[in-house]
């Protein structure tokens, strides 16, 4: 007898409903569009990029980025990559609809508890990257960790610990 | 010689273009204290639902003001750069209102100045935010 196996999703409609659901939670963001912040995506997978901009500067001698721009970079990182993974398994089993995600329908998003930033390095002027891991995802809490690197991976100028108090299923 | 450094500290503050991008003014720096004001705008919003500015711009603000309050102190002999910086988020700040912080430098060594500093928004009773960090201390 034949399994019942249904065949698998056209790339494109996955891909849709993935950026989409991306999309909705970077795209509306204000605070993010005035860094400049992309977000890149393979797979689950997030990358943030801030491309470098003079406005980003907060030392002009060196010049150096300005380490309030490197915390909300990483928070930034922290709180979308922590959503993303928080909308994942309901945007891929269609519980949240593609159309309502591209109509601003979203629900709330985690609030930041508590914030470190480690500086290890100055930010140079060029590109920036960062990449989140979500440590630990709790019903009410969660713990995320971040990370940012110019043009070096092994080298991160600076990282970051966050808590969130995550959003009530019922609101 | 006090005034002198609180002089240059608030030319070097102003000089800053993150600073200047989100409007920030120094209303009160010398002696190990400032205090510097971030007008409310639509580009530091982080939910465009509720109008709340993202804690990111508070990060900004904290950081910026911790470094002025470093730079000011009397025994600092010049720049500083953040060491750490973490920041409790008490509540959401209110739409529209300007965000003043306010930073001290609780204690300085040849090497590190460590800091305290709380944001506020109209209602200054209830912190929005408070923050504590460590900073180098560098030589002119």
């Amino acid at each position: 007898m034949m399994a019942d196996r249904r065949r698998p999703e056209p790339v494109q409609v996955v891909k849709q409903r993935r950026d989409a659901a991306l999309h909705a939670l970077a795209g509306g963001v204000p605070y993010i569009q005035t860094l400049g912040i992309v977000f890149d995506r393979r797979g689950d997978e997030l990358t943030a990029i801030l491309p470098f901009k003079d406005d980003l500067i907060g030392n002009p001698f060196l010049p150096a980025i300005h380490g309030g721009v490197t915390a909300a970079f990483l928070e930034m990182t922290a709180i979308i990559t922590l959503s993303y993974q928080w909308l994942w398994e309901d945007v891929e089993s269609g519980e949240i609809r593609v159309d309502e995600l591209e109509a601003g329908e979203l629900p709330r998003l985690p609030k930041t508890i508590d914030f470190t930033v480690d500086y290890l390095r100055s930010g140079l002027p060029r590109d920036a990257y960062a990449r989140a891991r979500v440590t630990r995802s709790g019903r009410r809490y969660a713990s995320v960790m971040a990370e940012a690197w110019q043009d070096n991976r092994d080298r991160p100028f600076a990282m970051g610990t966050a808590h969130f108090l995550m959003p009530r299923g019922d609101v | 010689m006090a005034a002198d450094k609180a002089r240059i500290a608030r030319e070097f503050i102003a000089a800053i273009p993150h600073s200047k991008m989100l409007g920030m003014q120094i209303e009160e720096i010398g002696d190990g204290y400032a205090r510097i004001t971030m007008p409310y705008s639509e580009r530091i919003v982080g939910d465009p639902k509720t109008g709340v500015i993202h804690g990111g711009a508070v990060s900004a603000l904290m950081d910026t003001c911790g470094g002025a309050a470093v730079m000011s102190h009397p025994t600092a002999p010049g720049g500083t750069a953040t060491i750490d910086l973490r920041i409790d988020y008490m509540r959401a700040a209110k739409p529209g209102d300007t965000i003043t912080a306010e930073a001290r430098c609780t204690h300085i060594t040849r090497n590190v100045a460590f800091v305290r500093a709380t944001a506020t928004d109209a209602d200054s009773d209830n912190p929005v935010a408070t923050a504590t960090g460590a900073f180098t201390v560098e030589g002119k």
